[in-house]
């Protein structure tokens, strides 16, 4: 439990730290880096930084996006299409976001049982 | 087992990668679009109108007050850096627009939506516009002052677009995945030939060709006439002429050629046109000139125009200016006001080309052969090969009908004479006109003005109205380019132009107005060959009548002018419906709309019926009339509804009323039934599906995003009267895209509002704050200021300063 917990941790902390550099893709590196370095077992791999991306996501929208009472999130659910729901863009958003994350853990897990033998 | 899922979750997240980091179909990458740090949530925001912005170059600071309705007023020490500003500024609200325009403009769509936008990309090439556009800017460039302005917006572009990042570009780039590009001077030159497409780049001379060889002469002319049997023309018809010294083109003894046309290229949409109007000090109730203007374009987001007001010590103007041209193009000063609405003349023709061989490498003209150019297009293709296009080039202009383009013969084409390609500095009258202080200034601000030729209202606190019709006009002989005509002939080709000072003008005539709607711009007594090309028939007349049946006018009736819905057409032909038609064959259904329409007063009122039925009814009647002109392969206009109307009540036994397709011989009673049980039988169909067909619902007016009104981005469904030919010019998806009052107080006093907002952004509130109020016939009071020191409903202000 207490690994799981690190590895939420870190993993926020990294896609945060690396956001500020690199493209949408640095949430896939913290998954991968984290999993590497903060090994866990069985699903909690992939659900583990898929929460902690899905959290770091979906705030970070809803906290630019509610500032301007959703003007944009609205038309974009419009868009995509959700029904003009900007809720359902926010949690589509997470889901977007952990699941790449999720998914780069797994591969960043594979990679540390390999360096490990 | 461990390579194994090792190589499967490596594969996944190469897959999950490249799904969410490409743009798959028209799906934006999802996972960079939605990345909440620098994706689209980065553009759920207003933009930044506060603090102060380093610019490179500025030589001292300029000071941006924005007012509530985010008008930013330009406070600038000097010429150079206003236009800096200006550029900046602009790009700052609307940097999207501005490049997706002028990209449109040269037909470079393909790079930014692929393949689906060839075609429409060739036929801009062909059409000449990024040929026009070089011209111009030739012309441009001989004019130093022009030139360094024309840079320094540039600059001031460029400055805004070297500052954005990923996180900060407008949203459009993100959802289509693709970057801006720096601007250039061409740009500028590009977008005023979008609008001299816009505006003065259509013509029905192939269509007429056609129409000539099917029907014969006789019938043509009954068909088209040169002036209808009304016309209240631009310049009042009591205007004397005898100060023209300069006689018309004699008519050529000569054969037009009457080839048979399949396709014509898309022609831009006939209802772009505006009102304008001014009234004298005596007729005004103030004493004050009062000045209005309304151009009438495709309803878009985010809007044509944005509005401003700029100020250096050589001038304070404000008024509408279009995102990518300099200065303000509708507006005023603290001198002048003035407006534009197009003139519509036949500045367009086509001559027929006949080749020496299949290498098009010479032609015949006056019985030699004459050299040819080539003109490589490239078409650069967004996820696909580059596409060339060679287009030949003769004295005329760009053949643009060939084998290789709509067109089958390998020895023959079609080259195209346009005022859009013979260049000019159509950028200047309007620097100049923004610094006029009066009549005189206003004339020679116009004089070097080329195209889109357009109807210039002008009034001045001096007391002065005027209306000048300037454009570049040939001097052509009766009839000429009216139709396809020979490219071998010199005495086909453009003789000369009509002289500037002989165009068509008038200053304080003594009815105390002046006015213009793209009605015919003079009567048959102006000696040069104008006609009927096209020219509106029926907003001239209200506005017209309007002002002789009143005495003193007032800003609240130009307001209830622009907001007229009275609907002369209609009321031009149901009367004669109403006492010709048979109704004892109606159904109670039928009864019950004719009913409808019977007691509806003619005006096209949001909550009415009677509209929604009309424009139903018209639209079959006009169609089944003309129902010889649906020909296959062969390019035909059918003719304008006055002589449609016309002919209706006066010709009602013409064979055009025959139906062709029935063995019965119809006459335009029969019409008028048959289309009405058509129009009752469509009508019940919508209300079942959509309910009541008030004309609100109807109509569903909706401004749409640039990008093919993408629903999205786009408002529907609004609350507005109207229709084409009416003064309130509002149709379906088009109608007046900025309306202006001015008077000529001291200082002057305007309204104005426009179907949009001053944001390009979706994500801001003032996107499209103003269409609810346009909407509903309101105006904003513009904020004139006198100096950069007043604070009166100033929101915000913003400095921008010298970086080095």
């Amino acid at each position: 439990m207490k690994n799981n917990i690190i590895n939420f941790i870190v993993t926020i902390l990294v896609a945060l730290f690396l956001s500020q550099f690199l493209p949408w893709w640095s949430i896939m590196v913290a998954g991968f880096a984290s999993a590497l370095f903060f090994s866990l077992k069985k699903s909690a791999v992939f659900f583990v930084p898929f929460l902690a991306i899905f959290l770091f996501w979906s705030v970070f929208a809803f906290i630019v996006s509610s500032a301007n009472d959703f003007t944009l999130a609205k038309k974009i659910a419009v868009l995509l299409p959700l029904g003009g729901n900007p809720y359902i863009l926010i949690l589509v958003t997470g889901i977007v976001g952990g699941l790449a994350a999720g998914i780069a853990a797994l591969l960043g897990k594979q990679c540390s049982v390999m360096v490990r033998k | 087992m461990k390579y194994i899922k090792f190589i499967t979750t490596l594969v996944l997240t190469l897959v999950v990668f490249y799904a969410l980091n490409t743009k798959l179909g028209a799906i934006p990458p999802i996972g960079k679009f939605l990345d909440p740090v620098k994706g689209i949530w980065q553009n759920d925001t207003d933009e930044t109108i506060t603090g102060t912005v380093a610019i490179k170059n500025l030589s001292a600071p300029v000071t941006i007050h924005y007012d509530a309705q985010l008008i930013p007023h330009l406070f600038a020490q000097n010429d150079n850096d206003l236009y800096k500003a200006q550029g900046y500024i602009t790009a700052k609200h609307r940097l999207w627009q501005m490049e997706f325009q002028t990209h449109a403009a040269a037909g470079r769509l393909s790079e930014i939506i692929g393949e689906k936008a060839i075609n429409y990309d060739r036929r801009e090439r062909r059409r000449g516009m990024m040929y026009g556009a070089e011209m111009a800017l030739e012309k441009m460039k001989d004019d130093p002052e022009s030139l360094k302005f024309l840079e320094a917006y540039r600059d001031g572009v460029n400055d805004y677009i070297s500052a954005l990042t990923d996180k900060t570009i407008p949203v459009e780039y993100k959802l289509l995945d693709y970057k801006p590009e720096p601007w250039t001077i061409k740009k500028t030159a590009l977008l005023l030939m979008y609008m001299t497409k816009m505006l003065a780049g259509g013509d029905e001379d192939l269509e007429n060709t056609n129409a000539l060889r099917l029907f014969g002469k006789e019938r043509f002319d009954l068909l088209y006439p040169d002036f209808f049997d009304i016309n209240d023309p631009i310049i009042p018809k009591e205007t004397d002429w005898s100060f023209i010294d300069v006689e018309q083109t004699k008519i050529p003894q000569s054969e037009l050629p009457l080839d048979s046309i399949s396709k014509t290229i898309e022609k831009p949409n006939p209802d772009n046109g505006s009102n304008n109007w001014a009234v004298s000090g005596a007729k005004s109730a103030t004493g004050n000139p009062i000045l209005a203007n309304d151009p009438h374009l495709g309803l878009n987001l985010p809007s044509i125009w944005f509005v401003m007001q700029l100020n250096s010590p050589t001038q304070n103007t404000m008024g509408a200016t279009l995102p990518g041209a300099l200065g303000v193009i509708s507006g005023f000063n603290n001198h002048i006001a003035w407006g534009e609405t197009n003139a519509t003349r036949d500045v367009l023709d086509w001559y027929k080309i006949e080749f020496k061989d299949k290498s098009r490498a010479q032609y015949n003209y006056d019985g030699h052969w004459k050299n040819t150019s080539v003109r490589l297009e490239k078409i650069k293709v967004r996820g696909a090969k580059t596409i060339i296009d060679s287009v030949i080039y003769t004295h005329h202009g760009p053949v643009t009908y060939d084998h290789n383009f709509l067109s089958d013969n390998e020895k023959s084409g079609y080259a195209m004479k346009w005022t859009g390609h013979i260049g000019g500095n159509n950028q200047r009258p309007f620097l100049d006109l923004n610094k006029a202080r009066n009549y005189d200034d206003y004339v020679n601000a116009l004089k070097e003005y080329t195209a889109p030729a357009q109807n210039f209202v002008f009034a001045s606190t001096e007391g002065d109205i005027a209306l000048w019709i300037q454009g570049k006009f040939p001097n052509k002989w009766k009839g000429q380019g009216k139709f396809l005509m020979d490219g071998s002939n010199p005495n086909h080709d453009w003789q000369s132009y009509i002289p500037q000072e002989f165009n068509a003008h008038v200053k304080n005539p003594q009815r105390g107005f002046v006015s213009s709607a793209n009605q015919h711009p003079v009567d048959e007594s102006y000696p040069f060959y104008v006609y009927n090309d096209g020219y509106e028939t029926y907003r001239n007349r209200v506005i017209n009548d309007f002002f002789r049946t009143k005495e003193k006018i007032t800003v609240d009736d130009f307001k209830d002018l622009h907001n007229n819905n009275y609907n002369l057409k209609a009321a031009e032909l149901l009367p004669h419906i109403f006492k010709t038609m048979e109704l004892s064959s109606f159904t109670s259904e039928e009864l019950v709309i004719y009913n409808q329409i019977k007691s509806w007063d003619f005006n096209n009122d949001i909550d009415k019926v009677g509209p929604s039925i009309w424009s139903t009814w018209w639209n079959k009647l006009y169609n089944i009339t003309w129902d010889e002109f649906d020909v296959e392969d062969v390019a035909l206009d059918t003719p304008f509804a006055y002589q449609t109307i016309y002919l209706l009540k006066n010709n009602s036994e013409d064979a055009f009323m025959d139906i062709v397709d029935t063995s019965e011989i119809e006459t335009a009673k029969d019409l008028f039934l048959i289309t009405f049980k058509d129009t009752a039988k469509e009508l019940n169909e919508w209300k079942l599906e959509n309910g009541d067909y008030n004309w609100q619902a109807y109509k569903a007016t909706y401004v749409g995003h640039l990008l093919q009104a993408l629903p999205a981005f786009s408002r529907f469904d609004l609350p507005i009267g109207g229709d084409r030919n009416i003064v309130n010019a509002t149709s379906k998806n088009h109608g007046p895209s900025w309306r202006m009052i001015v008077e000529m107080s001291t200082p002057p006093k305007a309204l104005g509002i426009y179907p949009g907002g001053q944001s390009g952004n979706p994500g801001s509130k003032y996107y499209d704050n103003f269409i609810n109020d346009w909407a509903a016939g309101q105006y904003h009071e513009l904020n004139f200021m006198q100096s950069a020191t007043e604070s009166y409903n100033i929101m915000s202000t913003q400095t921008l300063t010298p970086s080095n």
